[in-house]
């Protein structure tokens, strides 16, 4: 009677462990579907479309002359000038925290903001800039304020993933490198940075191939849909590529919608590219350090 | 680099009422009971100490790890610590160079001298201090860098550019580490793919490199096959003709082989010390004779 049971709870057990695998299971594959019927809409139409010109133009009125020149070297002044400015700040807050700070109140308040800051939807950073950048320090809407804006929204994602990789230094590099006379500075310069340093930049690259795809905080700080010229420093006005993308769906000529997808193509392969990169720095350097 | 090693016993640099100088000419009894013993000469009466330990107390947060120790330890000559797990060994090895300073919350009592200056003064530097009392963790913990960059760390934090100067230091501590004739010939690999042993022998050339004056040992050997221990222990026996060494020992047979004076630390005090012959052979408390003959601990 009571073996009975048990071997009937053991089944019904087993079938829950079942279904459960197979729900995950259909998630996934669910996931996967969507995601390539939306790549393959994407590439059948926008894959004719790309071409050398396609790369070499600026925008246009006509859908066939039209290109991400401007918009693409944009991308990349935002996105360089975003490194330049996040990278040094959200290393230096992650030192800070994680060597220098004392466990108390501070550091809680400060550890406890970063991490709400990191959910802040994007627009609010942007109306911020508007504010902050373009008005009251008076940038205007050049690809600089673009890139201050873009550097407080991942902000709080480079700290938090530099704390980690800095987390991931064994106390016991710290311990040798102390006991061996160094100050607390140079231990942080010679050991822990450097052995920190592929996680940090896998985390900020991650980070700033978030920052490429943002569109709605550049609208609010005014990156603008037409500009022909692209910007030869940072205090020229630009657009980049998740606005012109935006610009041309809304555009009433059918062919735009095809002119889109090949900026979608473009798009998606600099995030793969910066993606790829990330995930051979860790694989590259992740695997020379065993402690 | 052994130039700072003092050839003659020590002037006594301070002559307080209460200060060491008291400590030093009254020894405590069971240092000096055995006169004549040549086996540690440097321990009768009125001989300076290297490390003077006085009434030393040290707590993590609101737990207390020591209490009231009191020690002196002499020049160029090996003090083993022993004790059961817990007693505090290794805390006490730490307030010598002063690595408890990293712990939050954590406090010390008493006074430490080595030298006569009191290390734990405001005036103490405490990386000037680190770089004269070089430690060597239980773990070896090499640098992810070359054998060479690891040597050589010590002399470059301190502001050592020149090359010649950094090749002739890393050699010399090699070589004193006994390790010189296995990596002379690839300096330049990385130092994690040495031997657990050799490993180890590293750390002990990186921390002589510093060119330091005592030398701590926390468990060195712990982790290491009987060879590699066997080599650490010449080591170290040959190391204090030149260095003052602190080892702590959960090895009884290797405190009575590599050490000229042994104290047993028990529940954060320290229960007896004297000459190491002398202790095992002659402990005066029951307490050392159960530990020593393996009744506890
Ligand atoms: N960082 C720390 N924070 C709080 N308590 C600690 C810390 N390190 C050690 N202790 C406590 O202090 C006491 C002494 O520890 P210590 O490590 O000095 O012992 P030990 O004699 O070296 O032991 P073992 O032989 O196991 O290495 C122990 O009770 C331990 O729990
Ligand atoms: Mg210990």
């Amino acid at each position: 009677m009571s073996e009975q049971s048990a071997v009937r709870r053991q089944r019904r057990k087993r079938l829950a462990a079942r279904s459960f695998e197979w729900l995950c299971l259909t998630a996934t594959f669910l996931c996967i579907i969507v995601l390539a019927a939306l790549l393959s809409g994407i590439i059948y139409r926008g894959a004719g479309w790309l071409s050398i010109e396609f790369l070499t133009n600026g925008p246009s009125r006509f859908p066939d002359q039209s290109g991400v020149k401007a918009a693409l070297i944009g991308s990349v002044w935002l996105i360089g000038l975003t490194a330049l400015i996040s990278v040094p700040l959200g290393t230096g807050a992650a030192i800070y925290l994680e060597e220098y700070a004392r466990p108390g109140i501070l550091r809680q308040f400060i550890q406890t903001n970063v991490s709400n800051l990191a959910g802040v939807p994007s627009i609010v950073y942007g109306i911020l800039g508007l504010g902050l950048f373009v008005r009251t320090l008076a940038i205007g809407d050049t690809v600089l304020a673009g890139a201050l804006t873009m550097s407080l929204l991942i902000l709080p994602v480079v700290i938090v993933a530099a704390q980690e990789a800095l987390r991931a230094v064994p106390d016991s590099i710290r311990h040798a490198s102390l006991a061996l006379g160094a100050t607390r500075w140079q231990t942080i310069q010679h050991q822990v940075l450097p052995a920190a340093l592929p996680g940090i930049s896998t985390g900020t690259i991650l980070a700033l191939s978030r920052a490429l795809g943002e569109a709605a905080p550049l609208i609010a700080v005014g990156a603008l849909a037409f500009v022909s010229r692209y910007p030869l420093g940072p205090m020229d006005k630009y657009t980049v590529l998740p606005i012109q993308i935006f610009n041309w769906t809304g555009k009433p000529q059918h062919d735009f919608q095809n002119v889109a997808a090949a900026g979608i193509i473009v798009l998606l392969g600099v995030l793969l590219c910066m993606n790829a990169l990330a995930v051979f720095i860790r694989y590259r350097y992740g695997k020379q350090i065993r402690w | 680099m052994t130039d700072h090693h003092p050839n003659a016993p020590l002037e006594l640099t301070r002559a307080t009422s209460n200060g060491p100088l008291a400590e030093q000419v009254q020894a405590p009894e069971d240092l000096d009971r055995h006169d004549g013993n040549v086996a540690a000469p440097a321990v009768e009466r009125g001989q300076a100490s290297m490390i003077t330990v006085s009434d030393l107390s040290f707590y993590y947060g609101a737990v207390q790890a020591l209490t009231d120790v009191s020690m002196r330890i002499p020049p160029r000559n090996v003090t083993a610590l022993i004790g059961p797990s817990g007693c505090g060994k290794s805390t006490f090895l730490r307030c010598i160079n002063r690595m408890n300073d990293l712990i939050e919350e954590s406090r010390v009592e008493g006074s430490i001298h080595i030298e006569g200056q009191d290390i734990y003064s405001p005036q103490t530097d405490v990386v000037e201090l680190r770089k004269r009392v070089g430690m060597v963790f239980q773990k070896s913990n090499p640098f992810p860098k070359s054998i060479f960059d690891n040597v050589a760390y010590g002399p470059r934090v301190a502001g050592i550019r020149s090359r010649t100067a950094l090749e002739e230091i890393v050699e010399s501590s090699l070589f004193q580490a006994a390790l010189w004739d296995e990596v002379k010939d690839r300096l330049d690999a990385s130092a994690l793919k040495l031997s657990g042993g050799q490993q180890q022998r590293l750390c002990i050339a990186r921390a002589l490199a510093t060119g330091p004056e005592v030398l701590l040992m926390d468990e060195p050997a712990s982790a290491l096959d009987p060879a590699s221990t066997a080599r650490i222990e010449d080591l170290v026996s040959e190391l204090k003709e030149h260095y003052t060494i602190v080892i702590v020992t959960h090895n009884m047979h290797q405190a009575a082989r590599v050490s000229d004076q042994t104290a047993f630390f028990f529940e954060g005090r320290l229960f007896e010390m004297s000459e190491t012959a002398e202790l095992f052979t002659n402990p005066k408390q029951k307490k050392t004779e159960d530990y020593i003959g393996g009744r506890f601990g």
